[in-house]
């Protein structure tokens, strides 16, 4: 098995959640989909590490996971304080802000 | 498959290898993050009276003792321009205080103490900012919240000016993934924290983090292609590969693509640009001169690196890209900035066409190009950040006065105000005798020693057309009557006071004696 079909499929992960942060309209949904894209990325990250026989990459990976969950720790706690006011976490919701 | 269990004994010995620190070299990062963290707990433990006091006394000299720790370092015996954290038999660090670095922290350490005063400020109307806290239900989710004592606002603005900090100075793609994150999730957070105006204020808050959040996603796929193409994350190494021919270019020049996004976005340049003007409006206005002055700065910061330090010598082949780039940034604000009503806006836009002049010589790549760039990121900042100073003493009931209309007329009511607008204005503008003519002449001249001069060209006519509307606020402020019902001007408190001044001060100064900063800019280039 070689490690192209990973990064195949870490590019299909990819763009399945950038397609998903375009078109889905739930916040939680959008923020899920960016999660979905650093996951990708991880998986990437390991083929890497796989492919070029070093730990490094590995690593990264880590500190990929680290970052996402401080992420969502915000994020979260942004879309709960606009879902509190507006009672909706939709983004075509909030459009106060425009050209 | 068992290879790599097999081999990570070697991998081990070899890669535990404990770098050399240079504390002195690093002191002012280290400075500002043991601040952040005790500015965490002063949150966490003192009583609700006390802390406001407190918190602003420990940012601001915070900064101002990060600002000493690097005029120490930089006047010290010490061998200049080579510290920071050091892998022991590698010449380049992986955190680099080069003098680039040092520079721009230095311009960071000053344009954060003038947006830190701006956020202290609660002489008007009790200050911009609220608790985070909901209101009871059946309240008015729109306009009501009680003037507390907001100060959860002053240790992510040191988190972030950390961050920033870092990220301007890191030599390896993941130390700059971890810095872009610590600087972005305060400023997020930031945004969502205005008093008034709360629902445009979460809206910013939500529409900033979605966006940057897809942003990093590209800048990470972007470094994880790069590991795939260089099998390493540190700039030298990537550059030494792109020196070989072996590789797989598809890697580079995807990895390349996918890093840049996520960079050029968090300058908030030319296509990428979108968030820009909705998160400037938006958030609070000290907040917002805060980020239109950092943030700028960091990111042009990790720009140069990232290009002269990785990219340079495949810069044929992606030049014409950033070309492009910089010219639909500098044709958007410009044009853009035509149309807008509302004066952040206007502003953000404006800097959107300045982030497209600083791409125009970040791709200079010449030593006169990193200088110029520099320069204009310490003018720009300046002037900016007293822009935004002004525009939150202008209100009437219901806050900041952002309209243009309600601007009609001011120059009547409050003259010193209006003239220092003007002035401001003029520099934003590019107007000779101010640092916004100055940064423009080193840029282009740079750019057009390296052979630029089309770019120039539409440069030079983006600023024409910017000037069209930074001019019509003047008329309007000067030849308009004042609308009977128009907003008051407040009298500034003395911190707000201070930013505007340092602000007017500086775009001055550079703009008639503009030889000693240029040289500070120019004293040496990335370590590599």
């Amino acid at each position: 098995m070689t490690p192209t079909y990973y990064l195949l499929l870490s590019a299909l992960l990819f763009t399945i959640g950038a397609v998903g942060v375009l078109v889905r309209r739930n916040a939680i949904v959008v923020f899920m989909c960016v999660e979905l894209m650093l996951n990708a990325v991880n998986l990437s990250l390991v083929t890497f590490a796989r492919i070029n026989g070093e730990l490094d990459g590995q690593i990264m990976a880590f500190f990929v996971m680290v970052v996402a969950a401080a992420e969502v720790v915000v994020g979260l706690a942004i879309i709960m304080s606009i879902f509190k006011t507006r009672r909706s976490a939709s983004v075509d919701d909030a459009n106060l802000l425009k050209y | 498959m068992f290879q790599a269990t097999l081999g990570s004994q070697d991998v081990a010995q070899s890669a535990v290898n404990i770098p050399e620190i240079d504390w002195q070299a690093i002191s002012p990062v280290v400075v500002v993050f043991v601040a952040a963290c005790l500015s965490v707990l002063v949150e966490a433990f003192l009583p609700r009276e006390r802390r406001w006091s407190v918190q602003v006394t420990l940012s601001l000299l915070t900064v101002v003792v990060a600002g000493l720790a690097l005029g120490l370092y930089v006047n010290s015996d010490a061998v200049v321009g080579t510290g920071g954290i050091t892998v022991a038999g590698q010449a380049v660090p992986l955190f680099s205080a080069d003098y680039p670095a040092l520079f721009l922290w230095g311009t960071l350490l000053a344009l954060s103490f003038g947006a830190l005063l701006l956020i202290a400020d609660r002489s008007v109307d009790g200050g911009a900012f609220a608790s985070p806290v909901p209101p009871a239900p059946g309240g008015d989710p729109v306009q009501y919240q009680a003037p507390g004592r907001q100060t959860e606002v002053f240790p992510l603005a040191l988190f972030a000016l950390g961050g920033m900090m870092v990220f301007l100075a890191a030599n390896d793609l993941l130390t700059m993934f971890v810095a872009l994150e610590v600087l972005s999730l305060p400023l997020y957070l930031m945004c969502g924290l205005a008093r008034r105006r709360r629902l445009i204020s979460q809206e910013s808050a939500v529409k900033y983090f979605l966006l940057g959040a897809f942003s990093s996603a590209f800048f990470l796929y972007g470094l994880a292609l790069l590991y795939g193409y260089a099998g390493s994350v540190r700039l030298v190494d990537i550059a030494a590969a792109t020196a070989g021919t072996d590789r797989p270019e598809t890697l580079l020049y995807a990895g390349f693509g996918l890093l840049v996004v996520g960079l050029l976005f968090k300058a908030s340049i030319g296509p990428f640009h979108a968030w820009t003007p909705d998160v400037y409006q938006g958030a609070p206005t000290p907040v917002t001169a805060f980020m239109a002055a950092c943030t700028k700065v960091a990111a042009f910061g990790a720009i140069l690196r990232v290009l002269t330090l990785a990219f340079e010598a495949s810069s044929w082949e992606w030049r014409g890209v950033l070309w492009a780039v910089a010219i639909v940034s500098m044709l958007i604000g410009a044009v853009l900035g035509l149309t807008q009503t509302d004066m952040k806006r206007m502003i953000a836009y404006s800097s959107i066409a300045h982030a497209g002049f600083l791409l125009v010589g970040a791709i200079a790549m010449t030593e006169d190009g990193l200088s110029g760039t520099m320069f204009y990121l310490l003018a720009y900042g300046f002037t900016t950040l007293a822009a935004f100073g002004i525009i939150t003493l202008v209100r009437d009931g219901n806050g900041e006065a952002t309209h243009l209309s309600q601007w009609a007329g001011l120059a009547k009511r409050s003259p010193l105000v209006a003239v220092t607008f003007a002035f401001l204005l003029l520099a934003l503008a590019g107007i000779p005798m101010t640092s916004g003519f100055m940064g423009k002449l080193a840029v282009f001249s740079a750019a057009i020693a390296d052979g630029m001069a089309p770019l120039v060209v539409v440069a030079l006519l983006a600023s024409a057309i910017a000037a069209f509307f930074y001019l019509r606020v003047i008329v309007l402020m000067y030849f308009s009557e004042p609308a009977q019902d128009g907003p008051t001007v407040s009298v500034p408190g003395a911190f707000t006071t201070a930013a505007i001044t340092l602000g007017v001060v500086v775009t001055l100064l550079l703009g008639v004696l503009p030889a000693f900063a240029l040289d500070w800019a120019s004293v040496g280039g990335f370590v590599s």
